[in-house]
């Protein structure tokens, strides 16, 4: 038989039977489309959270107070179990560096705001001029805090784009006098909205002088020390360099962790493609099943058939012919259910896009191949069954069945 | 020159349980090219089993069967489906049409698996469908045709591949006495025309058109009549 009327020998016997071949391609397209949608979500989170890291900043080293890691015995730790703050000290040291390009000390604390009669509570953060370039923040209006000693500062505040809808409305901001605490401040800039910024949202931020901020918090601590190294490839540099400075500023004592955004940003790019595989995997499952269902479906129709397997025997087909044009239509079949199931994954993944625009669920490439191809390979190999039951039958015994 | 069908010596049993039936028992037949012959015999004689075999759906359990001087029992499977492609037409009582199948398409479908090339299946399907009144009929499916329609597509269809025999199993069984009439008439010219036409019925009318006739009973050859004296080896009319 010719492979291109054995292809559409196959063909017509799926259409002869529409119900059956509806349900069939019906199971085989919720099985791929169920891994495109699977994998869209879960790689959708991978790239959200990448996303999100990659908005603080680029080259980014950070550095904590406290030691989260394991080391060797250190006789400083003999005489003092609590970590030395971190301080602005600390951070003007860091500049030193020859890896590193700038330095934000940062001191985080809650306040309120106000003016004309309306209060805030708002997350206050001290800094420095070099805060903005570090975190890659743009501003709407006016200017940033202006650079100066660290140690000093003028009264001069920038406030995210949310604090100044809620507060000053369609008035101007800039130039107005807010109260923060117990300290009277000159608003000299807004921040241009950004969204939400992993753990601090910048839109609801009001931003002070570093020295000002910890006058208000009454402590010398800060919350971290922001790194920009020169380039991509000195942030290893960077980080050694720092801790090493940081070591000998404490006295032989590493007490800080430091933290570059590449290990975060691989972490968790590691566990959200760990958790869309094994989505994909329950994807698969169903794409098993439907495989079984292939294989069922196609048993009941060899029953069916019967009569006109035994008919093609007695006309001259031989065993192979019977078993491809079986392992065709199961082919058929399960190619029909993977593009369906193809089409509804993306129309499914571009509704969430659409419903969640900050989500971005595109399904990876990998997992559309890997579920075409799983739909295909266990539908020809449920097909192999029923294909060799087909072409074993006896055709004295097909014939005499009406 | 030899016979076209040769049997020797042909056992078949089949086994129910623990008892054996000798469907067929020492057979010995010779069939010339061009006869006519009716195999007739009641049920359970072994009428179909024969026709089975002489069809290469079935095996002998012994005996020798040779079609064309060739020794088809020993073929392996494939080789006997290309013997059943080429040279033996079927046709059956119920007609074993494919129902989702065009007349055109079920006509076409032994040139379909024997992998002939689409412009000479639509030119000797084309043929057929003139040569049995059937050019109106040719999109139809069988559920659009009357029983004697689809006997003439079934016809169309054994004659498809110019083979040398015809077993036709009860081909007027399912259809009205003139319809009947007609059908034969159909497999009777293509005899004419030197096919080999062998007929299993019931019907003792039907089989005393045949110019040779068997009367089988308990698996075994009774009576091996010919109306004519001698056999009309090649009977152009």
């Amino acid at each position: 038989m010719r492979t291109r009327d054995l292809i559409v020998f196959a063909r017509d016997a799926a259409i002869g039977n529409p119900l059956r071949t509806c349900l069939l391609v019906l199971a085989m397209a919720i099985g791929v489309a169920a891994v495109v949608v699977l994998t869209a979500l879960g790689d959708g989170a991978r790239r959200y959270v990448l996303n999100q890291f990659s908005s603080i900043g680029s080259n980014l080293v950070i550095v904590l107070p406290g030691r989260s890691q394991t080391g060797g015995f250190n006789p400083g730790n003999a005489i003092t179990s609590t970590p030395r703050d971190l301080t602005v000290d600390d951070a003007q040291a860091l500049q030193r560096a020859s890896a590193v390009l700038r330095v934000a000390p940062l001191a985080v604390g809650t306040s309120e705001i106000s003016v004309g009669g309306k209060l805030r509570e708002v997350m206050l953060a001290g800094t420095t001029a070099e805060f903005i370039d570090v975190r890659r923040l743009t501003l709407a209006q006016g200017q940033f805090l202006s650079a100066g000693d660290w140690r000093r500062g003028a009264a001069e505040a920038v406030i995210g784009a949310r604090i100044r809808d809620e507060l000053f409305g369609r008035e101007p901001a800039v130039g107005q006098r807010v109260r923060v605490g117990d300290r009277r401040f000159r608003i000299v800039g807004v921040l241009a909205p950004t969204g939400q910024g992993l753990g601090m949202n910048t839109d609801e931020l009001v931003i002070v002088p570093v020295a000002l901020a910890q006058a208000m918090f009454n402590s010398n601590t800060l919350f971290r020390i922001l790194v920009e190294a020169t380039s991509r490839e000195a942030i290893a540099p960077a980080k050694d360099q720092a801790t090493e400075i940081l070591r000998l500023r404490h006295e032989g004592e590493q007490d800080v962790t430091i933290i570059t955004q590449d290990a975060v940003l691989a972490t968790f790019d590691r566990l959200l493609g760990t958790m869309t595989i094994a989505v994909a995997g329950i994807g698969a499952i169903s794409l098993a099943v439907a495989g079984i269902l292939v294989m069922n479906v196609m048993l009941v129709s060899v029953t069916q058939r019967t009569a006109e397997i035994g008919l093609l025997k007695a006309l001259g087909a031989t065993a192979t012919t019977i078993r491809n044009a079986f392992l065709a239509e199961a082919a058929i079949l399960s190619l029909a259910g993977a593009l369906v199931g193809f089409a509804l994954g993306h129309a499914g993944a571009a509704l969430i896009r659409q419903l969640y625009p900050a989500y971005p669920a595109f399904p990876p490439d990998w997992a559309v191949l890997a579920g075409l191809g799983t739909a295909l390979v266990t539908g020809m190999l449920f097909g192999v069954l029923p294909a060799r039951r087909a072409a074993r039958l006896d055709p004295v015994l097909a014939l005499a069945r009406r | 020159m030899s016979a076209l069908i040769e049997l020797t010596g042909i056992e078949r049993i089949f086994y129910l349980g623990d008892s054996e039936v000798h469907a067929l028992r020492h057979l010995d037949l010779s069939v010339a090219g061009g006869e006519y012959v009716a195999v007739m015999g009641p049920s359970g004689s072994g009428k179909s089993t024969l026709l089975n075999l002489l069809g290469l759906l079935d095996r002998p359990n012994s005996g020798v069967y040779r079609l064309e001087g060739r020794d088809v029992t020993t073929l392996s499977a494939e080789e006997q489906a290309r013997v059943r492609s080429e040279r033996i037409g079927f046709v059956f009582q119920s007609f074993h049409l494919v129902p989702r199948l065009s007349a055109a398409e079920n006509i076409a479908l032994p040139m379909l698996l024997a992998g002939v090339t689409p412009a000479l299946r639509g030119e000797r399907v084309a043929r057929a469908l003139r040569d049995y009144g059937l050019e109106n009929r040719a999109d139809h499916r069988p559920d659009q045709l009357s029983g004697g329609q689809r006997q003439r597509v079934a016809i169309a269809r054994a004659t498809i591949m110019q083979p040398a025999v015809i077993l036709a199993d009860e081909p007027t069984g399912n259809l009205d006495r003139a319809t009947g009439e007609e059908v034969m008439r159909l497999l009777e010219a293509l005899n004419a025309r030197g096919v080999t036409l062998i007929v299993v019925t019931h019907d003792g009318e039907l089989g005393a058109r045949a110019r040779r006739q068997l009367l089988m009973q308990d698996g075994a050859l009774q009576i091996d009549r010919r109306l004519q004296p001698e056999p009309t080896a090649h009977a152009h009319a």
